[in-house]
Protein backbone atom coordinates (compact mmCIF):
# COMPACT_ATOMS: atom_id res chain seq x y z
CA UNK A 1 0.00 0.00 0.00
CA UNK A 2 2.57 2.96 0.68
CA UNK A 3 4.65 3.40 -1.97
CA UNK A 4 8.03 5.74 -2.80
CA UNK A 5 7.83 8.80 -4.31
CA UNK A 6 10.45 10.33 -6.96
CA UNK A 7 11.34 13.85 -7.37
CA UNK A 8 13.30 15.37 -10.35
CA UNK A 9 14.26 18.50 -11.73
CA UNK A 10 11.45 20.15 -9.37
CA UNK A 11 11.19 23.92 -9.80
CA UNK A 12 8.25 25.57 -7.87
CA UNK A 13 6.67 28.93 -8.53
CA UNK A 14 4.15 31.67 -7.21
CA UNK A 15 2.95 33.44 -10.28
CA UNK A 16 6.43 34.22 -11.82
CA UNK A 17 8.63 34.25 -8.37
CA UNK A 18 10.79 31.17 -8.01
CA UNK A 19 10.46 29.71 -4.76
CA UNK A 20 12.21 26.46 -4.72
CA UNK A 21 14.89 25.07 -7.47
CA UNK A 22 15.89 21.76 -9.07
CA UNK A 23 14.97 19.89 -6.39
CA UNK A 24 16.25 15.58 -6.95
CA UNK A 25 14.67 13.27 -4.05
CA UNK A 26 14.01 9.97 -3.45
CA UNK A 27 11.65 8.87 -0.83
CA UNK A 28 11.40 5.45 0.32
CA UNK A 29 8.04 3.71 1.26
CA UNK A 30 6.96 3.07 4.77
CA UNK A 31 9.93 5.24 6.09
CA UNK A 32 9.49 8.28 7.30
CA UNK A 33 11.63 11.39 5.99
CA UNK A 34 12.00 14.50 7.96
CA UNK A 35 12.28 18.09 5.45
CA UNK A 36 14.67 20.31 7.80
CA UNK A 37 15.95 24.25 7.02
CA UNK A 38 15.39 27.89 8.01
CA UNK A 39 11.96 29.61 7.82
CA UNK A 40 11.20 30.38 4.22
CA UNK A 41 13.13 28.13 2.37
CA UNK A 42 10.77 26.21 0.85
CA UNK A 43 10.37 22.82 2.91
CA UNK A 44 6.27 23.44 3.27
CA UNK A 45 5.79 24.32 -0.12
CA UNK A 46 7.98 21.13 -1.47
CA UNK A 47 5.74 19.20 0.86
CA UNK A 48 2.45 20.68 -0.74
CA UNK A 49 3.69 19.49 -4.53
CA UNK A 50 3.85 16.01 -3.19
CA UNK A 51 -0.15 16.21 -3.28
CA UNK A 52 -0.79 19.11 -5.37
CA UNK A 53 -1.72 21.42 -3.26
CA UNK A 54 0.38 23.83 -3.98
CA UNK A 55 -1.92 24.88 -7.07
CA UNK A 56 -4.73 25.88 -4.78
CA UNK A 57 -2.84 29.17 -4.43
CA UNK A 58 -3.86 31.14 -7.78
CA UNK A 59 -0.68 31.57 -9.72
CA UNK A 60 1.27 28.61 -8.53
CA UNK A 61 2.52 25.93 -10.62
CA UNK A 62 5.65 23.65 -11.01
CA UNK A 63 7.68 22.42 -13.10
CA UNK A 64 9.67 19.43 -13.40
CA UNK A 65 8.52 15.50 -11.94
CA UNK A 66 6.90 14.12 -9.26
CA UNK A 67 6.63 10.26 -9.53
CA UNK A 68 4.56 8.04 -7.25
CA UNK A 69 5.43 4.33 -7.60
CA UNK A 70 6.17 5.53 -11.80
CA UNK A 71 3.06 7.20 -11.81
CA UNK A 72 3.51 10.82 -12.36
CA UNK A 73 1.34 13.34 -10.21
CA UNK A 74 1.42 16.15 -12.79
CA UNK A 75 0.61 14.09 -16.03
CA UNK A 76 -1.98 16.16 -17.66
CA UNK A 77 -4.76 13.00 -17.55
CA UNK A 78 -4.22 13.20 -13.69
CA UNK A 79 -6.84 14.45 -11.45
CA UNK A 80 -5.49 16.87 -8.45
CA UNK A 81 -8.36 15.90 -6.68
CA UNK A 82 -7.64 12.06 -7.07
CA UNK A 83 -4.07 12.85 -6.14
CA UNK A 84 -4.94 13.95 -2.73
CA UNK A 85 -7.15 11.16 -2.38
CA UNK A 86 -3.79 9.13 -2.34
CA UNK A 87 -1.58 11.40 -0.52
CA UNK A 88 -3.02 12.51 3.11
CA UNK A 89 -2.11 15.71 4.28
CA UNK A 90 -1.95 17.02 8.46
CA UNK A 91 -1.71 20.76 8.81
CA UNK A 92 0.56 23.04 11.16
CA UNK A 93 -2.29 23.94 13.02
CA UNK A 94 -5.01 21.44 14.03
CA UNK A 95 -8.12 22.37 11.48
CA UNK A 96 -11.18 19.48 12.32
CA UNK A 97 -14.45 21.02 10.68
CA UNK A 98 -15.89 23.27 13.12
CA UNK A 99 -19.34 22.53 12.52
CA UNK A 100 -18.91 18.66 12.47
CA UNK A 101 -18.88 15.76 15.68
CA UNK A 102 -15.79 14.57 16.15
CA UNK A 103 -17.32 10.63 14.24
CA UNK A 104 -18.59 12.64 11.34
CA UNK A 105 -15.00 14.77 10.80
CA UNK A 106 -13.54 10.88 10.95
CA UNK A 107 -15.55 9.90 8.18
CA UNK A 108 -15.51 13.28 6.07
CA UNK A 109 -12.73 11.84 3.46
CA UNK A 110 -14.61 8.89 3.27
CA UNK A 111 -17.92 10.72 3.01
CA UNK A 112 -16.30 12.45 -0.17
CA UNK A 113 -15.33 9.28 -1.66
CA UNK A 114 -19.22 8.92 -2.55
CA UNK A 115 -19.00 5.90 -0.60
CA UNK A 116 -22.43 4.69 0.94
CA UNK A 117 -21.51 3.19 4.80
CA UNK A 118 -23.47 1.40 6.45
CA UNK A 119 -23.94 2.17 10.08
CA UNK A 120 -21.48 -0.44 11.18
CA UNK A 121 -18.95 -0.16 8.65
CA UNK A 122 -18.84 3.47 9.36
CA UNK A 123 -18.42 2.55 13.24
CA UNK A 124 -15.60 0.26 12.45
CA UNK A 125 -13.95 2.50 10.33
CA UNK A 126 -14.27 5.39 12.86
CA UNK A 127 -12.59 2.98 15.96
CA UNK A 128 -9.96 1.86 13.92
CA UNK A 129 -8.82 5.22 12.40
CA UNK A 130 -9.17 6.74 16.08
CA UNK A 131 -7.26 3.87 17.38
CA UNK A 132 -4.50 4.41 15.41
CA UNK A 133 -4.49 7.87 16.15
CA UNK A 134 -4.22 6.80 19.73
CA UNK A 135 -7.37 8.76 20.20
CA UNK A 136 -9.80 5.97 20.96
CA UNK A 137 -9.47 5.98 24.75
CA UNK A 138 -9.82 9.65 24.92
CA UNK A 139 -13.52 10.37 22.85
CA UNK A 140 -15.02 7.09 23.03
CA UNK A 141 -17.30 8.01 24.96
CA UNK A 142 -18.08 11.58 23.19
CA UNK A 143 -18.13 10.90 19.70
CA UNK A 144 -21.04 13.07 18.67
CA UNK A 145 -19.35 16.27 20.58
CA UNK A 146 -18.28 18.53 17.99
CA UNK A 147 -14.01 18.11 17.61
CA UNK A 148 -13.51 21.82 18.40
CA UNK A 149 -14.35 20.60 21.96
CA UNK A 150 -10.54 18.66 21.92
CA UNK A 151 -7.07 20.27 23.20
CA UNK A 152 -5.12 21.27 20.48
CA UNK A 153 -2.97 17.87 20.92
CA UNK A 154 -6.40 15.92 20.51
CA UNK A 155 -7.54 17.54 17.50
CA UNK A 156 -4.31 17.35 15.42
CA UNK A 157 -4.57 13.75 16.30
CA UNK A 158 -8.47 13.76 15.18
CA UNK A 159 -7.16 15.61 12.25
CA UNK A 160 -4.71 12.55 11.55
CA UNK A 161 -7.38 9.94 12.43
CA UNK A 162 -9.52 11.73 9.10
CA UNK A 163 -6.21 11.91 7.15
CA UNK A 164 -5.61 8.53 7.76
CA UNK A 165 -9.47 6.95 7.22
CA UNK A 166 -9.17 7.27 3.51
CA UNK A 167 -6.20 4.66 3.60
CA UNK A 168 -4.13 6.92 1.92
CA UNK A 169 -0.44 5.65 0.17
CA UNK A 170 1.70 8.57 1.60
CA UNK A 171 0.99 10.74 4.60
CA UNK A 172 2.41 14.43 4.45
CA UNK A 173 3.00 16.47 7.77
CA UNK A 174 3.31 20.45 8.18
CA UNK A 175 4.81 20.76 11.00
CA UNK A 176 2.32 18.80 12.96
CA UNK A 177 3.84 19.33 16.28
CA UNK A 178 4.51 23.38 16.19
CA UNK A 179 1.30 24.64 17.91
CA UNK A 180 1.26 21.35 20.49
CA UNK A 181 2.66 21.14 23.77
CA UNK A 182 5.58 18.82 24.72
CA UNK A 183 3.47 15.81 26.16
CA UNK A 184 1.18 15.93 22.85
CA UNK A 185 4.40 16.26 20.53
CA UNK A 186 5.30 13.30 22.34
CA UNK A 187 2.07 11.56 21.87
CA UNK A 188 2.02 12.58 18.26
CA UNK A 189 5.42 11.46 17.31
CA UNK A 190 4.58 8.00 18.84
CA UNK A 191 2.05 7.78 16.69
CA UNK A 192 4.59 8.44 13.73
CA UNK A 193 6.76 5.52 14.97
CA UNK A 194 3.60 3.46 14.93
CA UNK A 195 2.45 4.63 11.27
CA UNK A 196 5.55 3.89 9.17
CA UNK A 197 4.63 0.34 9.18
CA UNK A 198 1.75 1.06 6.99
CA UNK A 199 2.29 4.57 5.48
CA UNK A 200 5.13 6.58 3.88
CA UNK A 201 5.24 10.06 5.68
CA UNK A 202 6.72 12.94 4.85
CA UNK A 203 7.12 15.61 7.67
CA UNK A 204 8.28 19.17 7.97
CA UNK A 205 9.61 19.75 11.38
CA UNK A 206 11.56 23.09 12.81
CA UNK A 207 12.30 20.60 15.95
CA UNK A 208 15.74 19.28 15.01
CA UNK A 209 15.27 16.75 17.75
CA UNK A 210 11.86 15.87 16.01
CA UNK A 211 13.79 14.84 13.05
CA UNK A 212 16.45 13.07 14.62
CA UNK A 213 13.60 11.57 16.76
CA UNK A 214 11.36 10.22 14.48
CA UNK A 215 13.11 9.99 11.12
CA UNK A 216 15.19 7.46 8.90
CA UNK A 217 16.31 9.96 6.27
CA UNK A 218 16.72 14.06 6.28
CA UNK A 219 16.87 16.15 3.82
CA UNK A 220 18.36 19.76 4.61
CA UNK A 221 17.09 23.06 2.96
CA UNK A 222 18.17 26.15 2.78
CA UNK A 223 18.25 29.41 0.80
CA UNK A 224 21.37 30.10 -1.84
CA UNK A 225 20.94 33.82 -0.46
CA UNK A 226 18.79 36.33 0.44
CA UNK A 227 16.04 36.94 -2.31
CA UNK A 228 17.17 33.93 -4.14
CA UNK A 229 15.23 30.55 -4.76
CA UNK A 230 15.11 27.92 -1.86
CA UNK A 231 16.71 24.68 -2.67
CA UNK A 232 17.97 21.16 -1.69
CA UNK A 233 21.12 21.30 0.31
CA UNK A 234 21.66 17.83 1.35
CA UNK A 235 19.56 14.65 1.59
CA UNK A 236 21.22 11.59 3.58
CA UNK A 237 20.15 9.27 6.65
CA UNK A 238 19.11 10.85 9.66
CA UNK A 239 21.99 9.44 11.44
CA UNK A 240 24.47 10.87 9.25
CA UNK A 241 22.94 13.97 8.79
CA UNK A 242 23.04 14.79 12.45
CA UNK A 243 26.72 13.26 12.99
CA UNK A 244 28.61 13.51 9.76
CA UNK A 245 26.94 15.57 7.26
CA UNK A 246 28.12 15.98 3.94
CA UNK A 247 27.84 19.72 3.50
CA UNK A 248 29.63 22.46 5.52
CA UNK A 249 25.80 24.48 5.33
CA UNK A 250 24.18 21.45 6.86
CA UNK A 251 26.67 20.81 9.98
CA UNK A 252 26.40 24.81 10.56
CA UNK A 253 22.93 24.46 10.42
CA UNK A 254 22.05 21.83 12.96
CA UNK A 255 25.08 22.59 15.81
CA UNK A 256 23.02 26.56 15.86
CA UNK A 257 25.77 28.32 14.07
CA UNK A 258 23.61 28.99 10.91
CA UNK A 259 23.16 32.77 9.44
CA UNK B 1 4.44 51.32 50.81
CA UNK B 2 1.15 52.16 52.59
CA UNK B 3 1.66 55.92 51.36
CA UNK B 4 1.04 55.50 47.65
CA UNK B 5 -2.59 54.83 47.26
CA UNK B 6 -3.35 54.78 43.55
CA UNK B 7 -6.64 56.02 42.46
CA UNK B 8 -8.19 52.83 40.88
CA UNK B 9 -11.69 54.03 42.39
CA UNK B 10 -12.01 57.12 40.86
CA UNK B 11 -9.36 57.80 37.84
CA UNK B 12 -9.18 61.56 36.67
CA UNK B 13 -12.03 62.16 33.91
CA UNK B 14 -10.21 63.48 30.67
CA UNK B 15 -12.87 66.03 28.76
CA UNK B 16 -12.55 64.41 26.07
CA UNK B 17 -12.84 60.95 27.06
CA UNK B 18 -16.32 62.33 28.69
CA UNK B 19 -17.69 64.37 25.42
CA UNK B 20 -17.50 61.10 23.40
CA UNK B 21 -18.32 59.13 25.95
CA UNK B 22 -22.18 61.14 25.78
CA UNK B 23 -21.96 61.05 22.84
CA UNK B 24 -21.79 57.67 21.79
CA UNK B 25 -24.07 57.41 24.58
CA UNK B 26 -26.33 59.89 22.96
CA UNK B 27 -26.37 58.83 19.74
CA UNK B 28 -27.39 55.02 21.10
CA UNK B 29 -30.42 56.80 23.28
CA UNK B 30 -31.58 58.52 19.90
CA UNK B 31 -32.26 54.95 18.15
CA UNK B 32 -34.19 53.75 21.15
CA UNK B 33 -36.21 57.25 21.71
CA UNK B 34 -37.18 57.27 17.86
CA UNK B 35 -38.12 53.14 18.09
CA UNK B 36 -40.21 53.97 20.72
CA UNK B 37 -41.53 56.89 19.89
CA UNK B 38 -43.06 54.91 16.57
CA UNK B 39 -44.32 52.30 18.42
CA UNK B 40 -46.18 55.06 20.50
CA UNK B 41 -47.71 56.93 17.75
CA UNK B 42 -48.89 53.79 16.09
CA UNK B 43 -50.28 51.87 19.25
CA UNK B 44 -52.08 55.45 20.19
CA UNK B 45 -53.21 56.19 16.90
CA UNK B 46 -54.32 52.66 16.00
CA UNK B 47 -55.99 51.87 18.91
CA UNK B 48 -59.18 53.37 17.64
CA UNK B 49 -59.62 51.19 14.61
CA UNK B 50 -60.15 47.85 16.96
CA UNK B 51 -63.59 49.42 17.61
CA UNK B 52 -64.22 50.07 14.27
CA UNK B 53 -67.37 49.40 12.33
CA UNK B 54 -67.76 47.51 9.18
CA UNK B 55 -68.30 50.71 6.91
CA UNK B 56 -64.76 52.63 7.83
CA UNK B 57 -63.33 48.90 7.29
CA UNK B 58 -64.72 48.19 3.66
CA UNK B 59 -66.97 46.04 4.41
CA UNK B 60 -65.15 43.87 7.12
CA UNK B 61 -66.39 42.85 10.11
CA UNK B 62 -63.56 43.78 11.91
CA UNK B 63 -60.36 44.96 12.46
CA UNK B 64 -59.18 41.23 12.47
CA UNK B 65 -60.59 40.26 9.47
CA UNK B 66 -59.55 43.44 7.71
CA UNK B 67 -55.58 42.80 8.52
CA UNK B 68 -55.30 39.03 8.19
CA UNK B 69 -55.78 38.93 4.32
CA UNK B 70 -53.27 41.72 4.36
CA UNK B 71 -50.88 39.99 6.48
CA UNK B 72 -51.59 36.72 4.27
CA UNK B 73 -50.57 38.66 0.88
CA UNK B 74 -47.12 40.51 2.92
CA UNK B 75 -46.05 37.38 4.25
CA UNK B 76 -46.69 35.83 0.75
CA UNK B 77 -45.11 37.84 -1.23
CA UNK B 78 -42.36 38.15 0.72
CA UNK B 79 -42.00 34.27 1.45
CA UNK B 80 -41.94 34.14 -3.01
CA UNK B 81 -39.31 36.66 -3.09
CA UNK B 82 -37.05 34.84 -0.58
CA UNK B 83 -37.64 31.63 -2.19
CA UNK B 84 -36.19 33.15 -5.59
CA UNK B 85 -33.93 35.28 -4.24
CA UNK B 86 -31.55 32.95 -1.63
CA UNK B 87 -30.51 30.64 -3.60
CA UNK B 88 -29.64 32.99 -6.54
CA UNK B 89 -27.90 35.06 -4.15
CA UNK B 90 -25.66 32.36 -2.62
CA UNK B 91 -25.06 31.15 -6.01
CA UNK B 92 -23.54 34.51 -6.85
CA UNK B 93 -21.73 35.21 -3.89
CA UNK B 94 -20.38 31.65 -4.05
CA UNK B 95 -19.11 32.67 -7.52
CA UNK B 96 -17.87 36.08 -6.71
CA UNK B 97 -16.04 34.42 -3.52
CA UNK B 98 -14.74 31.03 -4.90
CA UNK B 99 -15.28 30.54 -8.10
CA UNK B 100 -15.03 33.23 -10.90
CA UNK B 101 -11.63 34.43 -11.84
CA UNK B 102 -10.81 37.59 -9.65
CA UNK B 103 -11.64 40.13 -12.52
CA UNK B 104 -14.94 38.46 -13.32
CA UNK B 105 -15.73 38.55 -9.81
CA UNK B 106 -15.24 42.11 -9.10
CA UNK B 107 -17.46 43.19 -11.84
CA UNK B 108 -20.38 41.14 -10.57
CA UNK B 109 -19.63 42.12 -7.17
CA UNK B 110 -20.11 45.67 -8.28
CA UNK B 111 -22.95 44.77 -10.55
CA UNK B 112 -25.34 43.29 -7.85
CA UNK B 113 -24.15 46.30 -5.29
CA UNK B 114 -25.27 48.68 -8.17
CA UNK B 115 -28.92 46.65 -7.67
CA UNK B 116 -28.91 48.14 -4.49
CA UNK B 117 -28.75 51.66 -5.73
CA UNK B 118 -32.00 51.56 -7.94
CA UNK B 119 -35.00 53.35 -6.25
CA UNK B 120 -37.87 51.05 -5.67
CA UNK B 121 -40.26 53.63 -7.73
CA UNK B 122 -38.43 52.35 -10.83
CA UNK B 123 -38.52 48.50 -9.90
CA UNK B 124 -41.78 48.87 -9.98
CA UNK B 125 -42.11 50.77 -12.84
CA UNK B 126 -39.99 47.96 -15.01
CA UNK B 127 -41.91 45.57 -13.13
CA UNK B 128 -45.27 47.16 -15.14
CA UNK B 129 -44.06 47.66 -17.86
CA UNK B 130 -41.41 45.09 -18.89
CA UNK B 131 -41.55 42.21 -16.99
CA UNK B 132 -45.67 42.10 -15.96
CA UNK B 133 -46.62 41.73 -20.24
CA UNK B 134 -43.23 39.39 -20.75
CA UNK B 135 -45.07 36.60 -18.14
CA UNK B 136 -48.20 36.78 -19.38
CA UNK B 137 -47.47 33.97 -21.47
CA UNK B 138 -45.47 31.98 -19.28
CA UNK B 139 -48.96 32.13 -16.77
CA UNK B 140 -51.14 30.99 -19.47
CA UNK B 141 -48.46 28.18 -20.04
CA UNK B 142 -48.34 27.27 -15.97
CA UNK B 143 -52.31 27.67 -16.13
CA UNK B 144 -52.87 25.31 -18.72
CA UNK B 145 -50.49 22.46 -17.95
CA UNK B 146 -50.04 22.97 -14.26
CA UNK B 147 -53.25 23.98 -13.31
CA UNK B 148 -53.82 21.12 -10.90
CA UNK B 149 -51.39 22.55 -8.43
CA UNK B 150 -52.85 24.97 -6.42
CA UNK B 151 -49.93 27.78 -6.69
CA UNK B 152 -50.89 27.47 -10.25
CA UNK B 153 -54.45 27.26 -10.62
CA UNK B 154 -55.18 30.29 -12.77
CA UNK B 155 -57.48 32.00 -14.59
CA UNK B 156 -53.61 33.46 -15.57
CA UNK B 157 -54.04 37.06 -15.15
CA UNK B 158 -54.29 38.74 -18.68
CA UNK B 159 -51.94 41.99 -17.10
CA UNK B 160 -49.11 39.82 -15.51
CA UNK B 161 -49.62 41.85 -12.46
CA UNK B 162 -49.77 39.20 -10.20
CA UNK B 163 -48.35 38.14 -6.53
CA UNK B 164 -46.15 35.97 -8.30
CA UNK B 165 -44.86 39.41 -10.39
CA UNK B 166 -44.55 41.40 -7.08
CA UNK B 167 -42.49 38.12 -5.25
CA UNK B 168 -40.03 38.31 -8.43
CA UNK B 169 -39.81 42.03 -8.60
CA UNK B 170 -38.81 41.87 -4.55
CA UNK B 171 -36.76 39.04 -5.22
CA UNK B 172 -34.30 41.27 -7.19
CA UNK B 173 -34.82 43.65 -4.81
CA UNK B 174 -33.51 41.74 -1.45
CA UNK B 175 -30.82 39.83 -4.12
CA UNK B 176 -28.11 42.62 -3.16
CA UNK B 177 -28.13 42.72 0.69
CA UNK B 178 -28.45 39.14 1.04
CA UNK B 179 -25.21 38.73 -1.68
CA UNK B 180 -23.16 41.42 0.17
CA UNK B 181 -23.37 39.59 3.28
CA UNK B 182 -22.76 35.98 2.81
CA UNK B 183 -20.49 37.09 -0.05
CA UNK B 184 -18.64 39.25 2.83
CA UNK B 185 -18.92 35.68 5.20
CA UNK B 186 -17.71 33.14 2.52
CA UNK B 187 -14.66 35.02 1.74
CA UNK B 188 -13.74 34.87 5.32
CA UNK B 189 -13.91 31.56 5.40
CA UNK B 190 -10.66 30.14 7.42
CA UNK B 191 -8.09 29.33 4.70
CA UNK B 192 -7.04 26.26 7.19
CA UNK B 193 -11.08 24.69 6.98
CA UNK B 194 -10.85 24.97 3.30
CA UNK B 195 -7.07 23.42 2.66
CA UNK B 196 -8.88 20.60 5.07
CA UNK B 197 -11.19 19.95 2.36
CA UNK B 198 -9.48 20.22 -0.53
CA UNK B 199 -6.44 18.24 1.22
CA UNK B 200 -9.19 14.65 1.55
CA UNK B 201 -9.75 14.93 -2.10
CA UNK B 202 -12.42 17.47 -2.46
CA UNK B 203 -13.36 18.48 -5.13
CA UNK B 204 -14.30 22.86 -5.44
CA UNK B 205 -18.20 21.75 -4.54
CA UNK B 206 -17.08 19.41 -1.96
CA UNK B 207 -15.24 21.91 -0.20
CA UNK B 208 -17.61 24.35 -0.40
CA UNK B 209 -20.04 22.08 1.35
CA UNK B 210 -17.68 21.38 3.83
CA UNK B 211 -15.78 24.46 4.68
CA UNK B 212 -17.47 27.55 3.38
CA UNK B 213 -21.54 26.58 3.87
CA UNK B 214 -21.08 25.48 7.36
CA UNK B 215 -18.87 28.14 8.31
CA UNK B 216 -21.44 30.92 7.05
CA UNK B 217 -24.35 29.39 8.10
CA UNK B 218 -25.46 31.62 10.48
CA UNK B 219 -24.39 34.91 7.94
CA UNK B 220 -27.02 33.17 5.35
CA UNK B 221 -29.42 32.52 7.89
CA UNK B 222 -29.24 36.83 9.28
CA UNK B 223 -28.86 37.90 5.59
CA UNK B 224 -32.54 35.80 4.93
CA UNK B 225 -33.77 37.64 7.62
CA UNK B 226 -32.55 41.20 6.56
CA UNK B 227 -33.91 40.40 3.06
CA UNK B 228 -37.28 39.23 4.37
CA UNK B 229 -37.47 42.32 6.61
CA UNK B 230 -36.65 44.37 3.78
CA UNK B 231 -39.25 42.15 1.64
CA UNK B 232 -41.74 42.84 4.14
CA UNK B 233 -42.18 46.40 4.10
CA UNK B 234 -41.57 47.17 0.72
CA UNK B 235 -43.76 49.53 -0.60
CA UNK B 236 -43.65 51.07 -3.68
CA UNK B 237 -42.83 48.04 -6.33
CA UNK B 238 -45.47 46.09 -4.43
CA UNK B 239 -48.16 49.22 -4.56
CA UNK B 240 -47.03 49.86 -8.46
CA UNK B 241 -46.92 46.11 -9.52
CA UNK B 242 -49.72 44.09 -7.85
CA UNK B 243 -52.91 44.46 -8.85
CA UNK B 244 -54.55 43.89 -5.30
CA UNK B 245 -58.30 43.10 -4.75
CA UNK B 246 -57.79 41.78 -0.77
CA UNK B 247 -58.42 38.39 -1.11
CA UNK B 248 -56.89 35.39 0.37
CA UNK B 249 -55.57 33.17 -2.34
CA UNK B 250 -52.56 30.70 -2.55
CA UNK B 251 -53.20 31.38 -6.51
CA UNK B 252 -50.07 33.15 -7.78
CA UNK B 253 -50.74 33.64 -11.41
CA UNK B 254 -54.29 35.23 -11.45
CA UNK B 255 -56.01 38.63 -11.50
CA UNK B 256 -57.48 38.47 -8.41
CA UNK B 257 -54.12 39.25 -5.65
CA UNK B 258 -53.84 39.53 -1.96
CA UNK B 259 -52.53 43.13 -1.35
CA UNK B 260 -49.74 43.76 1.53
CA UNK B 261 -50.05 45.86 4.42
CA UNK B 262 -47.50 48.55 3.17
CA UNK B 263 -49.00 49.05 -0.39
CA UNK B 264 -52.34 49.61 1.24
CA UNK B 265 -51.19 52.26 3.25
CA UNK B 266 -49.50 53.84 0.44
CA UNK B 267 -52.70 53.53 -2.15
CA UNK B 268 -55.43 54.32 0.41
CA UNK B 269 -53.79 56.76 3.20
CA UNK B 270 -54.49 59.94 1.07
CA UNK B 271 -58.29 59.13 0.50
CA UNK B 272 -58.81 58.12 3.96
CA UNK B 273 -60.76 59.72 6.66
CA UNK B 274 -61.61 59.46 10.63
CA UNK B 275 -61.44 55.50 11.39
CA UNK B 276 -60.50 54.47 8.13
CA UNK B 277 -57.23 55.67 8.66
CA UNK B 278 -56.53 54.82 12.42
CA UNK B 279 -57.33 51.57 10.87
CA UNK B 280 -54.62 51.99 8.42
CA UNK B 281 -51.96 53.12 10.92
CA UNK B 282 -53.21 49.92 13.34
CA UNK B 283 -52.46 47.60 10.48
CA UNK B 284 -48.70 49.47 10.38
CA UNK B 285 -48.63 48.55 13.49
CA UNK B 286 -49.25 44.87 12.83
CA UNK B 287 -46.65 45.21 10.22
CA UNK B 288 -44.17 46.75 12.61
CA UNK B 289 -44.60 43.31 14.89
CA UNK B 290 -43.91 41.32 12.39
CA UNK B 291 -40.59 42.66 11.24
CA UNK B 292 -39.74 42.83 14.71
CA UNK B 293 -40.41 39.18 15.13
CA UNK B 294 -38.76 38.37 11.95
CA UNK B 295 -35.83 39.82 13.38
CA UNK B 296 -35.84 38.57 16.93
CA UNK B 297 -36.15 35.00 15.32
CA UNK B 298 -32.89 35.80 13.15
CA UNK B 299 -31.04 36.43 16.41
CA UNK B 300 -32.36 33.52 17.89
CA UNK B 301 -31.57 31.33 15.19
CA UNK B 302 -27.89 32.85 14.67
CA UNK B 303 -27.10 32.84 18.64
CA UNK B 304 -28.33 29.29 18.70
CA UNK B 305 -26.20 28.02 15.13
CA UNK B 306 -23.05 29.93 16.54
CA UNK B 307 -23.00 28.21 20.29
CA UNK B 308 -23.41 25.14 18.30
CA UNK B 309 -20.83 25.40 16.86
CA UNK B 310 -18.28 26.82 19.29
CA UNK B 311 -19.52 23.98 21.83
Amino acid sequence: MAKSIDVSDLNIYYGDFLAVEGVNMTITARSVTALIGPSGCGKSTFLRTLNRMHEVIPGARVEGKVLIDGQSLYDSNVDPVEVRRMVGMVFQRPNPFPTMSIYENVLAGLRLNNKRLSKSEADNVVEKSLQQANLWNEVKDRLNKPGMGLSGGQQQRLCIARAISVEPQVLLMDEPCSALDPISTSAVEDLIHELKEQYTIVIVTHNMQQAARVSEDTAFFNLAGAGKPGRLVEMNPTKKIFSVPDEEATEAYISGRFG
Amino acid sequence: MTTVTTETGSPKRRLGDLVFANLTRGAGLTILVALAGVAIFLTVEGAPALGAKSADLKGHANFLSYVAPLVFGTLLAAVIALIIALPLALGVALAVSHFAPRRVALVIGYMVDLLAAVPSVVYGLWGIGVLGPRLIPVYAWLAQHVGWFPLFAGPASNTGRTILTAGIVLAIMVLPIITAITREIFTQTPRLNEEAALALGATRWEMVRLAVLPYGRSGIVSASMLGLGRALGETMAVALVLSASGVVSLNLISSTNPSTIAANIALTFADSTGLQRNALIASGLVLFVITFAVNFGARAIVSRYESGSKA
